[in-house]
C-alpha cells in the first residue's frame, strides 16, 4: 500500500474507533466507501421495490381510511427511497447509475419484496412484520458511522414505527372480525412470517463477510441479535390478538430469557436472493417498465430545463 | 323534490367526483415518471380521498338513514354514482393524467372559490379546505403542461393528443341538475354555466403558453351526473367495491 493511502486509512480508523461519524467530505478508504454505496443503494431500491407489493392493493382498500392509510404510508416509502438516494448520492453515485445497477442485477433489494400479498392482511403483516423487522435494524443503523446515513436512519424509523402500528391495528381488527377475515390473518401470518426472520439475513456463524462492516461501525450488531430482538417483541404481539406462529419449535428459553425459534430454511432463502422467488423477476420488470414508459417524460422535463436555464 | 334530496344529490355528486378522481390518481402508485411525481401524484389523491370523505360524510348526515361515508363510497350501485364522466377515463399515460388534471382542478379552482362562501356552512368550510389543496394540484399541472408542451416534440405531441382525446368530456362540468337550480337559488350551490368562459380562459392560456391548440370541436359526452357512465365506471366499482362486497358482513 501507497504511504499516504496508509495515513489516510490510519486516520479514518482512528476516528471511526472514537465514534466520530465519518462526512461526505471526509476522506476514506475506497472499499469504505464501496461497501456504502452497496448498502444503502440496496436499502433505497428495497423501500422504493417495497411500493408494490403494498401497491396492489391501493385500488382495493376496503374503505375510504384504509386506503388513506395505506396510500400514506407507501408514499414514506417511496420518500425514504428518496432521502436514502440523496444520501448514497454524497458518495458520489448518481440516482441514475444506481438504477442502472438495479436493472443491471448488480444493486439488490430487500428479498422480502420478492413475495407477493395475496390478500387485504398482507397489508396488516406487511406494516407489521415487514416494517417492523425493518425498524429492528434501522434502529441499530441510527449509529452507523456514516452521517448521511446515521442522519437518515433517525427520519425514516419515526415513520416506520408508525406504519408498524398501522399494520398491527389491520391485524388486530382483521382477528376480531368474521371467520373469514380470521383466516386471512393468520394465512398472512403463516407466509410473512418466516421471510420476515430472513430479513436479518445468515446466521453470524455463516456470514464471513460482515468483519469490516464491524471494523468501520457500520454494522453495530449482528444478524443473530437483532433477529432475537425482532423475535421476542413479536412473538408477544401475536399472541395478544390470537395469532398462531407458525413455528412449531417456538419456545420460550426461561434460563436465556428469550424465545428459541425452529430452524430458518436457508436453501429457500438462497433460492430467492438466487433470483427464483415468487415476484422477482415481476417486481423487476415492473421498475424497468415504469421506468422506462416515464424516459420522455424525464426528457421533456430536462429539455425544458435547458431551455429556462439557457433564457436566463 | 326538497331542498334536503337536492342536497344529498348535490354532495354525491361533489363526492363521487373526488373519490373517482383519487382512484385514477392512486393507480399512479409505483407507476410514476420519476419517484418525486408518483409522490407528487399520490399526494394529490390522498387530498382527494380525504375530500371524498368530509363530502360523503355529510351527504350521509343529510340522507338520515344512519349511513356511513364508506357505505356511501363502496356499495352503491354504479347508476346511483353521479361523478362526471372525465374522472373515470383510465388513467392513461403522463400528459393524459396531467392533462386531465388541468381541466378538472381548473373548473374546482373556480367552484370551490364561489363555495367558500355557500350559506350552507359545512360546504364552506369543506371548500375552505379544498380551495387550499387545489391551487397545488393546479400549479402542478400548469407547471407540467409546460415542461410537457415546451420540453420535446415528441412530448409535445403527447400533450396534445390528451388535450384532445380529452376535450369532449370538459363540457359536463358546466352543466346544471334541477337540483343545483334549487340550492344555487338558495345560496348553497353556485351555478355551475357562470364558470365555464372563466375556465376556457384559465386553460386557454396555460394550453396557449404550452404550444398546444385549442381544439375547436364542440361535441360534449355527458352523462355521469345523471348516472349513466362509460363502460369504465363498472371497472372501478368491481375493483374498489370488491372486499365490501364479497364480505357485507366485514368491518375493516
Ligand atoms: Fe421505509
Ligand atoms: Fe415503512
Amino acid at each position: 500500500m501507497m504511504m499516504d493511502a496508509i495515513i489516510i486509512e490510519n486516520a479514518f480508523q482512528e476516528k471511526i474507533d472514537r465514534d466520530l461519524c465519518i462526512e461526505p467530505k471526509d476522506q476514506m478508504p475506497e472499499k469504505y466507501r464501496l461497501h456504502l454505496i452497496r448498502q444503502m443503494s440496496q436499502h433505497a431500491h428495497s423501500e422504493v421495490i417495497g411500493m408494490q407489493p403494498e401497491g396492489n392493493w391501493i385500488t382495493r382498500a376496503p374503505s375510504l381510511r384504509s386506503k388513506q392509510i395505506l396510500l400514506a404510508k407507501i408514499q414514506d416509502e417511496g420518500g425514504h427511497g428518496l432521502y436514502l438516494y440523496s444520501a448514497t448520492e454524497t458518495l458520489g453515485i448518481s440516482r441514475e447509475e444506481m438504477i442502472e445497477q438495479l436493472h443491471s442485477g448488480k444493486a439488490k433489494y430487500a428479498n422480502i419484496f420478492n413475495y407477493p400479498s395475496l390478500n387485504w392482511a398482507d397489508i396488516g403483516a406487511i406494516g407489521w412484520l415487514v416494517d417492523g423487522a425493518a425498524i429492528v435494524n434501522q434502529v441499530s443503523l441510527q449509529r452507523t458511522s456514516y452521517g448521511p446515513y446515521a442522519r437518515a436512519m433517525v427520519r425514516i424509523c419515526k415513520e416506520e414505527s408508525f406504519h408498524q402500528r398501522q399494520g398491527y391495528e389491520i391485524m388486530a381488527n382483521m382477528m376480531k372480525g368474521s371467520t373469514e377475515q380470521k383466516e386471512m390473518a393468520q394465512d398472512a401470518m403463516n407466509r410473512w412470517w418466516w421471510p420476515a426472520l430472513m430479513m436479518f439475513g445468515p446466521h453470524d456463524s455463516d456470514s464471513p463477510n460482515s468483519g469490516n462492516a464491524f471494523i468501520w461501525k457500520i454494522k453495530r450488531q449482528s444478524n443473530d441479535v437483532l433477529r432475537q430482538r425482532f423475535i421476542d417483541k413479536t412473538v408477544q404481539q401475536a399472541e395478544l390478538i390470537g395469532l398462531t406462529v407458525p413455528d412449531k419449535d417456538l419456545k420460550w428459553n426461561e434460563e436465556k430469557q428469550c424465545y428459541d425459534h425452529g430452524a430458518i430454511d436457508w436453501e429457500e432463502f438462497n433460492r430467492v436472493i438466487n433470483g427464483n422467488g415468487p415476484c422477482n423477476k415481476q417486481r423487476m420488470d415492473h421498475h424497468i417498465k415504469y421506468h422506462n414508459e416515464g424516459a420522455w417524460v424525464r426528457e421533456a422535463a430536462a429539455a425544458y430545463q435547458k431551455q429556462i436555464n439557457e433564457f436566463n | 323534490m326538497t331542498q334536503q334530496e337536492a342536497l344529498y344529490k348535490y354532495l354525491l355528486r361533489l363526492g363521487d367526483n373526488a373519490l373517482i378522481q383519487s382512484y385514477r390518481l392512486s393507480e399512479w402508485c409505483s407507476r410514476g415518471p420519476i419517484l418525486e411525481e408518483d409522490l407528487a401524484l399520490t399526494n394529490i389523491a390522498l387530498d382527494y380521498i380525504g375530500r371524498a370523505q368530509n363530502l360523503l360524510q355529510y351527504a350521509a348526515a343529510i340522507e338520515g338513514k344512519g349511513h356511513s361515508a364508506d357505505h356511501l363510497a363502496y356499495r352503491r350501485a354504479e347508476h346511483q354514482y353521479y361523478n362526471n364522466l372525465i374522472t373515470e377515463m383510465p388513467r392513461g399515460d403522463f400528459a393524459y393524467t396531467i392533462v386531465k388534471q388541468l381541466f378538472i382542478s381548473t373548473f374546482e379552482f373556480l367552484l370551490y372559490t364561489e363555495l367558500c362562501h355557500s350559506k350552507d356552512e359545512a360546504i364552506a368550510g369543506i371548500a375552505g379546505k379544498a380551495i387550499k389543496e387545489v391551487r397545488y394540484h393546479w400549479t402542478h399541472s400548469r407547471d407540467w403542461c409546460y415542461r410537457l408542451g415546451k420540453g420535446t416534440a415528441f412530448s409535445n405531441d403527447k400533450l396534445q393528443q390528451a388535450v384532445n382525446d380529452l376535450w369532449m368530456y370538459t363540457g359536463e362540468q358546466f352543466e346544471m341538475g334541477a337540483e343545483e337550480e334549487m340550492l344555487s337559488a338558495e345560496g348553497i350551490a353556485f351555478d355551475n354555466k357562470a364558470l365555464q368562459s372563466k375556465w376556457l380562459e384559465m386553460v386557454s392560456t396555460v394550453l396557449t403558453a404550452s404550444n398546444i391548440q385549442i381544439p375547436t370541436e364542440s361535441y360534449m359526452q355527458t352523462g355521469g351526473r345523471k348516472g349513466v357512465h362509460t363502460e369504465n365506471m363498472g371497472h372501478i366499482l368491481a375493483e374498489m367495491q370488491y372486499l365490501q362486497r364479497a364480505y357485507p358482513d366485514a368491518t375493516w
